[in-house]
């Protein structure tokens, strides 16, 4: 990019895909605000400015308060079990085992079954209180079954989500793993260091950044999990496994009402930037080389 | 303190012995260095005493103590690794201070070794940074600190000198060997360099695949070396050898000529050649004269020698101190 010339060609080539992208984002955001501020109903042909009642409208409802909860809590409790068991399964799949290579394609395949059939597998074959998998094993201790869905359907949905999500942990974590300077182990292992002292002085702090990335990326795509409830709960029993994006298609498409689902989209861009400023906060600065 | 004995040690790597059998004797209080071509098994045969790889066969005891089993953090030894493996997350206090706090020392008493340790290696100033603000030698000065603060019975350098520039290598050549006259502990260096290996050691310990060509005091070394192998890595420029007829004129199948050792004349002398490339060094020049009849010898010549590319001269050894070698190589003594 060494001459005027050479920058302003770079900048023409650039601009289509660059409009594209603005588009792409700015449209949507645009008419969810501009519907956000309308009474649209898909019942009503007739529509017309509403303020900030949507909005209203949408922070009031009842379920509102417990899917900001849910939504919070199936974020920390997935992130809690991928970054913790991802770390755990990198460090057992970087050891030296027979069938290395085979280990790692089943513990990374999960990432590639879809949401729903992954939902419909654990909720028909491994957690269902009749046949399901889970029942028969606690069956064998003479215990009585349990109904996840019904008894702990937040955390039913939790665990569902954290087995899609721990191989990506997992990938990123051993990758990770595997640029460790093994001379700084030896090293280690000269100055008297046991394995639990290795692991937390020396792999933790290497580890520290990939486990950022892991965080930041997943909370992400966590924020917006819908199609696993919609499988399993469909955001029940009652709203105990609402989180916001369910609770905004419970508006738009089961009320038949745009506007204050435009509201509620909104507002989940509000909740998601307030959780990304914290994070930053928290996690952020491990990303400083 | 201080004394290893290695007997009968191996190392099998699957197929390949890369050290098939050998014994040796450290002394307390020595500096040895392991030298050879790469690949000979002399960082192999560190990390066997370090503890880092297992022994295949034989046994290794430090001070009169069975280790071969040990691990690494019970033999009392520290080492300082070639790309120095200095954690990087850690400042420099916390990098020289961690053998200590894995050992349980209280906060004072690893303060204030770690203090002195610190002074002893001109590091004060740079206790709060991190080791990726530090320029090669004070990393490789940090890793020593590292390795001094345990007190240890023995240090072990593995190559610790070849990720630093030239200068750098000389001063910091000169104060290992500054260290090792104020600690008196035993240490073993391995390195590539032959120079290394020449200006700091008491004992050198020569190996070629594995195996002990010859151990001995650097000039030892130089003035006998037992075989072609010991006589043409030690001494720079390499020795010159001269096989055949001309070798048989000085009553060995094989004879080896030190550069230093040979004159050389414009009208007469054993070998006549021509004078290829020359190196000047200010010091010394280092000719690369093209015989007749044995291939190319290096002359060296003290100061500046005046020979022009393609003039012909004759080159004489120095009676004394040629080496002969039989035909396996050995010398004859």
């Amino acid at each position: 990019m060494a001459t005027t010339q050479m920058r302003t060609t770079a900048r023409l080539m650039l601009a289509p895909s660059v409009i594209l992208l603005l588009i792409w984002m700015v449209v949507p955001l645009a008419a969810t605000l501009y519907y956000s501020f309308q009474n649209y109903s898909l019942l009503n042909p007739i529509t017309s400015f509403a303020g900030w009642g949507n909005y209203y409208y949408f922070l009031t409802d009842p379920a509102f308060s417990s899917a900001v909860v849910n939504t919070l809590l199936l974020v920390g409790g997935v992130l809690l079990i991928s970054v913790v068991g991802g770390t755990f399964l990198a460090l057992l799949i970087d050891q030296p085992i027979f069938g290395q290579g085979i280990v790692r394609i089943l513990v990374i395949s999960p990432f590639f079954v879809m949401p729903t059939v992954a939902a419909l597998v654990w909720k028909n074959m491994m957690m269902n209180p009749i046949y399901g998998i889970f029942a028969w094993l606690l069956s064998l201790f003479g215990l009585p079954p349990i109904d996840f869905f019904a008894q702990i359907p937040l955390l039913s949905v939790t665990i569902i989500v954290a087995w899609q999500w721990l191989p990506f942990a997992t990938l990123i974590l051993l990758t990770a793993l595997q640029s460790l300077d093994g001379e700084q182990i030896e090293a280690a292992e000269m100055d008297g260091a046991g394995a639990v002292s290795r692991f937390i002085y020396l792999v933790l702090p290497h580890l520290s950044r990939a486990i950022t990335v892991v965080i930041l990326i997943e909370t992400i795509f966590l924020l917006s999990v819908f199609a696993e409830i919609l499988v399993t709960t469909n955001g029940g029993p009652g709203t105990a496994t609402t989180n916001l994006p369910f609770l905004v298609y419970t508006q738009a498409l089961l009320s038949y009402d745009v506007g204050v689902a435009s509201a509620g989209g909104v507002i989940a861009i509000i909740v998601a930037n307030i959780v990304a400023f914290f994070l930053m906060r928290i996690v952020g600065k491990n990303l400083e080389a | 303190m201080g004394s290893i004995h290695l007997n009968k040690v191996s190392k099998v790597f699957g197929d390949l012995k890369v050290i098939p059998s050998l014994d040796l004797e450290i002394n307390e209080g020595e500096f040895v260095v392991f030298v050879g071509p790469s690949g000979c098994g002399k960082s192999t045969l560190l990390r066997l005493i370090a503890g880092l790889e297992d022994l295949s066969g034989g046994t290794i005891s430090i001070d009169g103590n069975d280790v071969t089993n040990a691990p690494p953090a019970k033999r009392g030894l520290a080492m300082v690794f070639q790309s120095y493996a200095l954690y990087p997350h850690m400042s420099v206090r916390k990098n020289i201070a961690f053998p200590l706090k894995m050992a349980g020392e209280d906060k004072a008493t690893i303060d204030k070794k770690v203090e002195d340790a610190a002074r002893v290696l001109n590091l004060t100033d740079y206790l709060e940074r991190k080791p990726g603000q530090l320029s090669g030698g004070q990393r490789q000065r940090v890793a020593i600190g590292r390795a001094i603060v345990r007190q240890p019975t023995a240090f072990l350098f593995d190559e610790p000198l070849s990720n630093l520039d030239a200068a750098l290598r000389v001063t910091m050549r000169l104060e290992i060997s500054e260290l090792h006259h104020e600690l008196g502990t035993t240490m073993i260096y391995v390195t590539h360099d032959q120079v290394e290996a020449m200006t700091m050691a008491d004992k050198i310990v020569v190996l070629n695949r594995g195996n002990i060509e010859q151990v001995g005091s650097p000039m030892e070394l130089y003035n006998h070396p037992r075989n072609l192998f010991v006589a043409g890595f030690i001494g720079s420029p390499k020795m010159n050898f001269v096989e055949g007829k001309d070798a048989q004129a000085f009553g060995a199948p094989t004879i080896g000529i030190r550069p230093e050792h040979l004159s050389y004349s414009s009208s007469e002398g054993a070998w006549k050649g021509k004078v290829g490339v020359a190196e000047h060094l200010g010091s010394d020049t280092f000719c690369h004269v093209h015989t007749e009849n044995s291939g190319t010898m290096t002359l060296r010549v003290s100061g500046e020698a005046g020979l022009k590319h393609g003039d012909t001269i004759y080159l004489t050894p120095e009676e004394s101190r040629i080496h002969r070698f039989d035909d396996k190589g050995l010398a004859i003594a």
